[in-house]
Order: C-alpha cells, then sequence, then structure tokens
C-alpha cells in the first residue's frame, strides 16, 4: 500500500482517485464541481442517454421537479458554450444516483472521467483516448482499452437492408458476438460482412486489414480509416478493437471504448464520440469524453487487512487523562494506528496489546 | 485456468460430453458424489455444477469465465454477457399455452400465469395487449384449470404435460436451445483459449 504524506495507508480507490486528477490536469483538464441536483426536465428529453433508467426525483421549494444526478455529461455540456476552434476540457469526479443490476434499487456511484467539448479535431480526440488508455494504466498494469467506431458498424449493418425492429435485433447480436442469432435474423443474405465484424477482435492492424474487404467505399471505408488513423497515433498504448460495443447510435458516433481491467467482472472504463447527442440538444460542437465507474475498483484487492488496528491501548477508569492522550502520541509516532479503551472490544482484531498502568506503557 | 459453469442435470451432462468429446476432459465429474467443483489441471479446465438458472449470474459476475445457459434464461434476466454459441441442444420452444376449449376475449384484460415475466410482459406489449401477470414458481399448468388465469406462458418441449393436463399450445413466441455464453471481460484476457473451446464445440454440435 503507498502511504500519502500524512502517514497511512491509502486505498486503491483513493490512490487512484489522485492519480487521475493529477493525470488529467496536467493535460490541462479543470476540474468540474457540480452541484447534486438537476432539473428532471434535462433527463426526460434525453432518456434513452442514461445508462439506467430510474431518477430519484423530488420537488424545489419552488414546485420545480428536480432530480438526483443519474448522469454527468449532460450537465456539463448544458454548461459549456459553442465557440469556433475552441474547446472545453473539464474532468470531474461525482456521485451518481442510479438503478443497479438484478436487485432494481437505487444505488450512489463514484464516477470519475473527463470530457472535452467544442471544435474536437484529431489531436483532441487521440488526447482523449489516450488519457483513457492512461487512466487504466494508472489503475492496474493489466488492462485493456477496446475501441469500436460506430461508422463501421453502421455502415456494415446497412448492407443487410433490415427494418428497423431487425436492425436493433442485428446490433444486439453484434453486441453479444452473437453470429448463430445474426444468421437466423437474415436468412438467405450475406451476412459475411458483419460476421467478420463480430469474430474479427484484437490487434488493431490485423482487425482492420481483415474487414478491409468488407468496406470497400463510401462511410464504410472512411470510417475504417479513420480508425486506421487514430489506432495509429495510439500505438504507444495498449489499444485493442472489438466492435461489440455498441452504444446507441441516437447519441454515439464515431469511435467508442471502452476499459477493462483483470480481475473486474465488467467494464470500468466507458466513453465515445457523442456528436449527435450534442445535436439533439440543439448544439454545434462536437464532443468525447469518458467515465470510470469507481465503486468497482474496490474489488480489486482481495486480501483484507489482518487486523482492525495495530495496538490495542487498554487503561482504567483511574488512568491520569494526560499521561494518557501522551502515551497514545508516542505510540503512533511510528505510524502505527492505536486504539485507547477500557475493555477489549468484541471482534476487535489487534496486533498487539498494551496496558496504560501507573502512568506508564507497559508491553 | 477457465472456470466453467454447467446447468445440473440431463441437460448439463449432454453438455459436458460435449466439452469432453472436444478435448476438455474431466473424467472426476462423473463419479457419484456430493464434490461441485472439478478440475482437470492439464487441459486448463475447472467445471463446477449449478442450478441452470443461476449459470448466468455465475458467468455475468465473473465467477466462472463461461457456462452454458438455456436462451429462456437470457432472454428473461437479460444478463450483460457474450452469447458465443448455439449448442442446439436442450431445444424447445417459449410458448402461449391455453386450456383446450379456450377462447380469447379480448374484450378483457388477459390474465397469464408464468415463471417468465418478462417474456409474457414483452410479447404482449409487442401485440399490444393489455395483461395481468401472474408470477407462479413451478406448476404452471395448474394456473388455467383452477381459474387463476386464462393462459400460461411456459416451456414447451413435446407438449405432454400440456396434454395430461388438458391443456394445448396456442402459440410459440420463441425457439429456445442451450447457449454457450462468456463474460464479456474475462473474454478480453482470455480470448484465445475461449475461442478455442467455443471451435471445439462447435464441432460437437449436433444438426437434425
Amino acid at each position: 500500500m503507498t502511504m500519502n504524506p500524512l502517514g497511512y495507508p491509502l486505498k486503491r480507490e483513493e490512490r487512484v482517485l489522485f492519480g487521475l486528477r493529477a493525470l488529467y490536469q496536467r493535460h490541462g483538464y479543470r476540474q468540474y464541481k457540480m452541484g447534486k441536483f438537476e432539473e428532471y426536465d434535462l433527463y426526460a428529453r434525453n432518456k434513452d442517454f442514461l445508462v439506467s433508467d430510474g431518477i430519484i426525483t423530488f420537488t424545489d421549494t419552488d414546485g420545480r421537479l428536480m432530480a438526483l444526478k443519474p448522469d454527468v455529461t449532460l450537465s456539463i455540456i448544458k454548461n459549456t458554450k459553442d465557440v469556433e476552434d475552441q474547446v472545453q476540457k473539464v474532468c470531474y469526479s461525482e456521485n451518481v444516483y442510479r438503478i443497479s443490476g438484478s436487485t432494481r434499487q437505487f444505488k450512489e456511484l463514484m464516477q470519475t472521467g473527463l470530457e472535452c467539448i467544442g471544435d474536437v479535431d484529431l489531436y483532441s480526440l487521440c488526447e482523449v483516448i489516450a488519457l483513457a488508455a492512461e487512466s487504466l494504466d494508472l489503475i492496474d498494469a493489466d488492462n485493456v482499452l477496446e475501441l469500436s467506431h460506430m461508422g463501421v458498424v453502421s455502415a456494415l449493418v446497412n448492407t443487410l437492408d433490415l427494418d428497423p425492429d431487425e436492425r436493433a435485433a442485428a446490433l444486439q447480436c453484434i453486441g453479444e458476438k452473437n453470429i448463430d442469432g445474426l444468421k437466423k435474423l437474415c436468412p438467405g443474405k450475406d451476412v459475411a460482412g458483419v460476421e467478420k465484424l463480430i469474430s474479427a477482435h484484437g490487434a488493431p492492424k490485423a482487425v482492420i486489414e481483415a474487414l478491409r474487404p468488407f468496406c470497400g467505399q463510401g462511410l464504410a471505408k472512411a470510417a475504417l480509416d479513420e480508425l486506421e488513423t487514430v489506432t495509429r497515433l495510439l500505438n504507444r498504448h495498449n489499444v485493442q478493437l472489438d466492435f461489440s460495443i455498441v452504444n446507441d447510435m441516437n447519441y454515439y458516433n464515431g469511435i467508442v471504448f471502452q476499459g477493462y481491467i483483470h480481475g473486474i467482472p465488467t467494464g470500468v472504463l466507458s466513453g465515445g464520440q457523442y456528436d449527435r447527442l450534442m445535436q439533439r440538444m440543439g448544439r454545434e460542437s462536437r464532443a468525447v469524453g469518458f467515465a470510470i465507474y469507481m465503486d468497482l475498483l474496490e474489488r480489486l484487492d482481495k486480501e483484507s487487512r489482518p487486523y482492525d488496528v495495530d495496538v490495542l491501548l487498554l487503561y482504567d477508569a483511574s488512568a491520569d487523562v494526560a499521561a494518557l492522550s501522551q502515551a497514545v502520541e508516542v505510540l503512533t509516532k511510528d505510524g502505527s494506528t492505536v486504539t485507547a479503551q477500557r475493555a477489549i472490544p468484541d471482534k476487535l482484531k489487534y496486533r498487539k496489546l498494551v496496558k496504560f498502568e501507573g502512568g506508564k506503557i507497559i508491553d | 485456468m477457465i472456470n466453467v459453469a454447467l446447468p445440473k442435470g440431463r441437460l448439463g451432462e449432454k453438455v459436458y460430453a460435449m466439452f469432453a468429446a472436444a478435448g476438455y476432459e474431466c473424467p472426476s465429474i462423473l463419479e457419484n458424489n456430493r464434490k461441485l467443483i472439478f478440475e482437470n489441471e492439464a487441459a486448463g479446465v475447472r467445471y463446477f455444477w449449478v442450478k441452470p438458472s443461476d449459470v448466468a449470474i455465475y458467468v455475468e459476475r465473473g465467477a466462472a469465465d463461461i457456462g452454458v445457459a438455456g436462451k429462456d434464461i437470457l432472454l428473461e434476466y437479460r444478463p450483460d454477457v457474450y452469447e458465443l454459441l448455439d449448442l442446439n441442444l436442450g431445444r424447445c420452444r417459449m410458448a402461449v399455452a391455453a386450456k383446450k376449449d379456450f377462447r380469447d376475449d379480448t374484450e378483457k384484460t388477459l390474465r397469464v400465469a408464468t415463471k417468465f415475466t418478462r417474456i409474457a410482459r414483452e410479447y404482449y406489449a409487442g401485440l399490444g395487449r393489455d395483461i395481468d401477470i401472474i408470477h407462479l414458481n413451478g406448476s404452471i399448468e395448474i394456473a388455467p384449470i383452477l381459474g387463476l388465469s386464462d393462459v400460461i406462458v411456459d416451456i414447451v418441449e413435446t407438449g405432454k404435460t400440456l396434454l395430461e393436463n388438458n391443456l394445448e399450445p396456442v402459440e410459440t413466441i420463441v425457439p429456445i436451445s442451450a447457449r454457450l455464453i462468456a463474460n464479456k471481460a474475462s473474454f478480453k484476457f482470455n480470448a484465445s483459449t475461449i475461442e478455442a473451446i467455443a471451435e471445439g464445440l462447435k464441432g460437437q454440435i449436433k444438426y437434425d
């Protein structure tokens, strides 16, 4: 465990949080502190963008319907402006309130991330993806950052000529890597391109080569070219391709990505370009960003601490309080944790028991 | 080491036979004892038996890297997993069944008894039909007989149980079979091993 300057050990989440903040600020991302509430209307208008469908609402003193933030991105967009040739770079660490998993109950979740909003160019896009890769490195070296391109996915699915319901089902099959399901969905159709999209994953160069024959021209080629450029620029980072990342096409476009850490059963980082969401909110700017689900990181440290406290200092009712305070001070000098008690607490695990008798520490 | 969650029961035994034939044997698994976890270090696999409806939970939460679950479970619980292969085993269908003399009275709310509330709700929502869902955990067939519900939504294999209770299938909702599923994060870190297993199993699938 890393010690902080005060001398007590930091948990991994805390260490990562400080590291991420420093990393983002080094690249000019300004910390953005938000209020906990937002008008409900903002989420009602962009409901599908939210990961979970439930929102905690309440009525403010002036009668407005308010919500506990289920998401950070929408609030940040709302508070930025479109300025030509400029990008606004912000980072945040905020709690969000969502319905989680199968229990269908609200949970408070800690999210850290950044957003880059404005005239996003190739440099800004690569910077954000590189920061995502470096964020994963800060959490644990054993990680994977996977990129997908909604343009490639969309163009190849378009070749199947499906109605909207079938198209949604095809996208679901891509997300599940479900080739059998895709074939059943499109009997008699040539699904070779989409099948390759599902089966090809891993090192960017090989995957792009495998997809080239199916992305001959037009939008598909342009998207694949963009992906090639970006992955070439990011080659010093551990970046892979996998097109099973299928985010909602009403909001996301271009490159989307997801980060995994070995030992955590779900993705810990999620992000991408969301120009479509900007358009839907009446904005001209482009945008890219990502979020890290910090609460998942506590799963990484499997070993629990063997002791609750280093030293249990037992004293009796007659002990001199000033002398006792001094004794505690002495014992904590070497960085030990000390609890002073008159009796041994139930279930407390301590490394060493020390008695305080006659104004002195007796080992 | 790849952790494999197998569904306890007849289907699970058939699935294990496919794994074994594909080169991922673990002979101790067939011994009749109370052990739950079986390992073949050389082949790099560890099997464990769990309740069929729990397989998806073990895989989604990463306790198992891969597993075999019925499509019914995947449709009902929507776990966030990869569905790598249709094993074409345990084939049956999700169907609406009713008493033989049943006539759908569209003037009334349809009462539907089922274990699969999500599948039933989505099916009838697609039809725009107002229904009253009655969630039961077993012996679904008894519901229409006792007048608890108008129809049931359940898995139909041969239709024999329905027939014995004077019921018949009215509509097929979706065909069901066993699927090989994988945890998404595990797949990232063990892609080649998991794909090799999937490829091996693919060679064992029997089509008719």
